[in-house]
C-alpha cells in the first residue's frame, strides 16, 4: 500500500500554533471532556482492564470456594451473585469495551480518518459506562445482595423470585446497551464516510471489516436485550405477565428473546478478534494474508448464521423434533466459515518467514486454543449429545476457550502489537514473554480439565460438588489463581512501557502493513487532517 | 536450541497431548448409560470426538510444521502466494462433507430418541421440580412423594466427615422398573429446573406452566444418580436425583407395598387428629422437622437471610395470630420462595413445625398447635 503524503508539514498552520489550538487539554478535564479518538480509546482500554480485574476477582472467589468439596468461604446465595456478576462484568465490562477501545484507537488510523465521525457521542458512549457498572456493582452491597440468577437471567428466577437488586441490574444493562449502540453507530458512520480516498471496500484492513460487521450485529441485537430486560422489569414491578405462566405468559419465551440477542452477542465478542489475528499473523510471517476476500465473506456468513442458531442453547427446554434438527444443522454450518478462517490463517503461515515476537505468540495461541473451543462447540451442536453436555462444565470449558483463549488472548495480542504505536516505546520483551508463557500454561490448567468434569457429570453454577469431582476442581482452581496473578505482569509491562523504554520507530514490526505504521510513534494527537491518498 | 532440548520439548509435547486420553480412560468421560438412547449418544459423542481429534491433528500438524520449518531464524524466505480459489473452495467443501457425515448419525439418534408422547408407555411418572426438591407421582396410582437431599448440613459445612455419596443422596429415591417403557412428564411449581439422569441420557427442563415429556427404557437394575442442571436459585447445587431400577416383578411388589403403607399412614393420621400432644413433644418433633425442611431458608436460628428470606424469630407471623401462621405454612406465599407445605407434610408434622416456630428462639407464645387445629382450619371452621 502506497501513501503519498508529507507527514511533517501541517498545512496552513505552523506547528506551535497548531498545538495551542488542537492539543489535548491538561489535567483531569482532558479525560472527562475529550472527544479525541485516541484518548477515548485509552479510556475504554483502561476501563476494560479494570473490569477484567474486577470480574477476575469474582472468578477467584468462585474458584476458591470450589477448591475443595463443602462450603468454606461463601454462602450459596453469594456464590450465585459472584457467578452472575462475573459473567456480566466480563461480557459487558471487559471484552466488549476492550474491542471498542481498540476500534477507537485503530479504525481512524487504519482508514486514514482524522477522528471518529461523531466525537462528542464518542465521549458520551464511554462516560456512561462507568455509571452502568457502578450501579451494577453497588447492588452487591444491598440488603439481600446483587443479582443471583446467572448472566442469562432466566425468568421466572429473575422476575418473580429475584431480590430487589433486579431494578438496578436492569437499569445498568440498559445503560450498557445504549453505550454499545452509540459506539456501533460511530464505527459504522466512521467507516462509511471517513475512508481515505482510494481505500475501496476490498482494501479495508480486516480489523476494520470485522468491526463493521460487528457494529451491525450490535445495532441489530442490543435492542432485543433492552426489550428482554424491560419485560423483566415490568414483570417484576408492574404486574405484567410476559414470562409468568399463571398470567398467560411463557417462561420459555424469555429464553427465545434472550438467546436471539445472546447468540449474535457471542460473535460480537469474537469477530473483532478475527480481524486482529488477520493483522498480526501476516506481519510476523512476513507474508500477505491468505484469502483476504474469503475472510471477508466468511466473517459476513458467520454474522448472518448467528441469527438462526439461537435455540441451540435451548435443546433441553422441550423443543419439537423439527426445531431441534433445524437448529442443529444451522449450528453445524457455522463450522464451515469458521474452518475457512482457520485454514486461511494456517495457509498464511505456510512458507512464511516466521518470527515469534509477543503479539505473534498470543496470536498463535489464539489460533490453536480457539480451534479447540470450536471443536467443543461442534460437539455441543450435536443435539442428542448436547442433552448430556448441556449446563455442565463441558459448556463452561467450551465458552471459556472461546472467550478467554479466544477473545481475551486476541485483545492481549492487539495490545502488544500496537503498544509501541500508542506509547512511543517498545515494551519489555522479557517480561511480556513471561506474561505469555504464564498465561498460556495456567489458562489450560484452568479450563482443560473442565471438559472432563462436565463429561463426568458436574453441573455448572453449583457452589459445592460430589467427591468424585474433587481432584480436578483442585487443579482447575490452582490454574485459575495462576492465570489471575499472571495478568498483573501484563499491567506491569504496560505501565513500564508508558513510562519509558527504547523509543519505537514508526514501524516497529518488520512485516507490518497499514496506514497506522506510516505515522510516527507515538501517534500524534491528530493524525490525518488531510487524508492520505491510497494509490491502487 | 540444542537437539537434546528439542527432544525434551518433543517428549513433553507428546505427553501433554496424551494426557486427555489417559484421563478419558480413567472414567472422566461421558457415561455409556443403561438405555439404548444413552448408548447411542455415547457412540455419537465418541465419533465426533475422534473426528475433531483427526481434524485437529491435521490442522495443528501443518501449523506446527510451518512454525518449525518456516522460521525466519532458520533463514526461511517468505513465499509470495496469497490466494487460490481452488484451494479455498476445496476447504469449504471438505468440511461440508464431514459435517454431513456427522449429521446423519446425529439425526438418526435424535429421531429414534424423540418422544412426542404418542408412543406406548407402560408407566408414567410425573416429575415436579420446586425450590429445592423433586416430587414424584406415579400416575394412575395414589403413590407419590417428595425426594430431598439427604446429606447432613454439618457435612456440607465441614463439621462432619463427608460420605461416599456426598450431595448425591436423597431421603426417598425414585423407584422404576427395568424393561418397561417409562414416560416422564416433567413440570415445575416455581422456577425452571432441569431433571438430569446421565445414565438414561435424559435431561429435560421442568418449566412452570408447561409439561415436558421424555421416555426411557432401562436395561439393567441398579442405582443411578443425577442432579438438577438448571440454575434454580440458592440451593441449585443441592437438588440430587436418585433412581433405583428394579426388575418388573420387584417393582410391582414395591408399588403394592407402598400403596399398603400409604393406607396405613392415612389411618394413623386420623387417629392423631383426635389426640392432644404436649408442648414438649411437639417442640421435640418440630425441631427435627424444622431443621430438615425449613432451616435451609429460614436458617437454624430462625433469623432468615436479610433482604432475601424473612426472619421467623420475633416476627409478626410467628408470634401473632395463629391462624395467619397456619395459613402461610399450609398455603405458602405466592410470588416468593415460601412453598405450600400443606401437600408436602402430614397435619401432625405441620402442627409440630408451627408449634416449634411459635416457641423457639424466644418466640414464647406458649401455643401448642394440634393436628386437629389444622384440620379445622382446612375445613373452613375458623373461630
Amino acid at each position: 500500500m502506497q501513501v503519498s503524503r508529507d507527514m511533517d508539514a501541517p498545512k496552513g498552520l505552523d506547528a506551535a500554533q497548531h498545538e495551542v489550538h488542537h492539543g489535548p487539554a491538561s489535567g483531569l478535564m482532558r479525560w472527562v471532556t475529550t472527544t479525541n479518538h485516541k484518548d477515548i480509546g485509552s479510556l475504554y482500554l483502561w476501563f476494560s482492564f479494570l473490569m477484567f480485574l474486577t470480574g477476575g476477582s469474582m472468578a477467584m472467589v468462585i474458584r476458591a470456594e470450589l477448591f475443595q468439596p463443602g462450603l468454606q468461604l461463601v454462602e450459596p446465595q453469594f456464590f450465585n451473585q459472584m457467578t452472575t456478576v462475573h459473567g456480566l462484568v466480563m461480557v459487558f465490562g471487559a471484552v466488549m469495551p476492550a474491542f471498542v477501545g481498540l476500534a477507537n484507537w485503530m479504525i481512524p488510523m487504519m482508514i486514514g480518518a482524522p477522528d471518529m465521525a461523531l466525537p462528542r457521542m464518542n465521549n458520551w458512549s464511554f462516560w456512561i459506562l462507568p455509571f452502568a457498572f457502578a450501579i451494577l456493582l453497588s447492588s452487591l452491597f444491598m440488603e439481600g445482595g446483587g443479582p443471583a440468577f446467572g448472566w442469562t437471567f432466566y425468568a421466572p428466577l429473575s422476575t418473580t423470585y429475584s431480590g430487589n437488586s433486579t431494578a438496578l441490574f436492569v437499569f445498568s444493562i440498559h445503560i450498557m446497551g445504549i453505550s454499545s449502540i452509540m459506539g456501533a453507530i460511530n464505527v459504522i458512520v466512521t467507516i462509511f464516510n471517513l475512508r481515505a480516498p482510494g481505500m475501496t471496500w476490498m482494501k479495508l484492513p480486516l480489523f476494520v471489516w470485522t468491526w463493521l460487521i460487528t457494529a451491525f450485529l450490535l445495532i441489530a441485537v442490543m435492542p432485543v436485550l433492552a426489550g428482554a430486560v424491560t419485560m423483566v422489569l415490568t414483570d417484576k414491578y408492574f404486574g405484567t405477565d410476559f414470562f409468568n405462566a399463571v398470567g398467560g405468559g411463557d417462561p420459555v419465551m424469555f429464553q427465545h428473546i434472550f438467546w436471539f440477542f445472546g447468540h449474535p452477542e457471542v460473535y460480537i465478542m469474537i469477530l473483532p478478534s478475527f480481524g486482529i489475528i488477520s493483522a498480526i499473523l501476516p506481519t510476523f510471517a512476513r507474508k500477505r494474508l491468505f484469502g483476504y476476500a474469503s475472510m471477508v465473506y466468511a466473517t459476513a456468513s458467520i454474522a448472518g448464521l448467528s441469527f438462526v442458531v439461537w435455540a441451540h442453547h435451548m435443546f433441553t427446554t422441550g423443543m419439537p423434533l423439527f426445531g431441534e434438527l433445524f437448529f442443529m444443522y444451522c449450528t453445524m454450518l457455522i463450522a464451515v466459515p469458521t474452518g475457512v478462517k482457520v485454514f486461511n490463517w494456517v495457509a498464511t503461515l505456510w512458507r512464511g518467514s516466521i518470527s515469534f515476537e509477543v503479539p505473534m505468540l498470543f496470536a498463535l495461541a489464539f489460533v490453536v486454543l480457539f480451534t479447540i473451543g470450536g471443536f467443543s462447540g461442534l460437539m455441543l451442536a450435536i443435539t442428542p449429545a448436547d442433552f448430556q453436555y448441556h449446563d455442565t462444565y463441558f459448556v463452561v470449558a467450551h465458552f471459556h476457550y472461546v472467550l478467554v483463549t479466544g477473545a481475551i488472548f486476541s485483545i492481549m495480542a492487539a495490545a502488544y502489537y500496537w503498544l509501541p504505536k500508542w506509547t512511543g516505546h517498545m515494551f519489555d520483551e522479557g517480561l511480556a514473554k513471561l506474561h505469555f508463557w504464564c498465561s498460556l500454561v495456567s489458562v489450560n490448567v484452568l479450563f482443560f480439565p473442565m471438559h472432563f468434569l462436565g463429561l463426568a457429570g458436574m453441573p455448572r453454577r453449583i457452589p459445592d460438588y460430589a467427591l468424585q469431582f474433587a481432584d480436578l476442581n483442585k487443579i482447575v482452581s490452582i490454574g485459575g489463581f495462576a492465570f489471575g496473578l499472571s495478568q498483573l505482569i501484563f499491567l506491569w509491562v504496560v505501565i513500564k512501557c508508558i513510562k519509558g523504554g527504547t523509543p519505537a520507530p514508526a514501524k516497529p514490526w518488520e512485516g507490518a502493513e497499514g496506514l497506522e505504521w506510516e505515522v510516527p510513534s507515538p501517534a500524534p494527537y491528530h493524525t490525518f487532517e488531510t487524508p492520505p491518498e491510497i494509490k491502487p | 536450541m540444542s537437539s537434546r532440548r528439542h527432544q525434551a520439548l518433543g517428549a513433553w509435547a507428546v505427553l501433554a497431548w496424551c494426557w486427555p486420553f489417559t484421563a478419558l480412560a480413567d472414567g472422566y468421560n461421558m457415561t455409556r448409560g443403561v438405555t439404548d438412547f444413552s448408548q447411542r449418544v455415547y457412540g455419537l459423542h465418541m465419533t465426533i470426538f475422534w473426528i475433531c481429534c483427526a481434524i485437529g491433528a491435521v490442522v495443528f500438524g501443518l501449523l506446527f510444521y510451518s512454525l518449525i520449518r518456516h522460521r525466519k531464524s532458520r533463514g526461511a524466505k517468505a513465499a509470495n502466494f496469497h490466494e487460490s480459489t481452488r484451494v479455498e473452495i476445496l476447504w469449504t467443501l471438505i468440511p461440508f462433507v464431514i459435517l454431513i457425515a456427522m449429521a446423519v448419525p446425529a439425526t438418526k439418534a435424535l429421531v429414534a430418541g424423540d418422544d412426542d408422547g404418542s408412543g406406548p408407555a407402560d408407566i408414567t411418572v410425573q416429575v415436579t421440580g420446586s425450590q429445592w426438591k423433586w416430587h414424584y407421582q406415579y400416575l394412575g396410582t395414589d403413590v407419590g412423594f417428595y425426594s430431598l437431599l439427604a446429606t447432613l448440613p454439618d457435612q456440607i459445612t465441614n463439621r462432619l466427615d463427608k460420605g461416599d455419596n456426598y450431595l448425591l443422596e436423597v431421603d426417598r429415591p425414585l423407584v422404576l422398573p427395568t424393561d418397561r417403557n417409562i414416560r416422564f412428564v416433567i413440570t415445575s411449581e416455581d422456577v425452571i429446573h432441569s431433571w438430569w439422569v446421565p445414565a438414561f441420557a435424559v435431561k429435560k427442563d421442568a418449566v412452570p406452566g408447561f409439561i415436558n415429556q421424555v421416555q426411557a427404557r432401562i436395561k439393567e437394575p441398579g442405582l443411578y444418580r443425577g442432579q438438577c442442571a438448571e440454575l434454580c436459585g440458592k440451593d441449585h447445587g443441592f437438588m440430587p436425583i436418585v433412581v433405583i431400577a428394579k426388575t418388573p416383578a420387584a417393582f410391582d411388589d414395591w408399588l403394592s407395598a407402598e400403596q399398603a403403607r400409604l393406607a396405613a399412614k392415612k389411618a394413623e393420621e386420623q387417629k392423631l387428629l383426635a389426640m392432644n400432644r404436649s408442648l414438649d413433644e411437639l417442640m421435640r418433633d418440630g425441631k427435627a422437622l424444622y431443621e430438615a425442611r425449613c432451616a435451609m431458608c429460614h436458617q437454624p436460628n430462625g433469623e432468615g437471610l436479610p433482604g432475601a428470606i424473612p426472619a421467623l424469630k420475633g416476627s409478626a407471623i410467628a408470634t401473632g395470630d395463629v391462624h395467619a401462621h397456619i395459613d402461610i405454612v399450609l398455603n405458602g406465599k405466592a410470588g416468593t420462595a415460601m412453598q405450600a407445605f400443606g401437600k408436602q407434610l402430614s397435619l401432625s408434622e405441620l402442627a409440630a413445625i408451627i408449634t416449634y416456630e411459635r416457641n423457639a428462639w424466644g418466640n414464647s407464645t406458649g401455643d401448642a398447635v394440634q393436628a386437629a387445629d389444622l384440620h379445622r382450619f382446612l375445613s373452613g371452621d375458623n373461630p
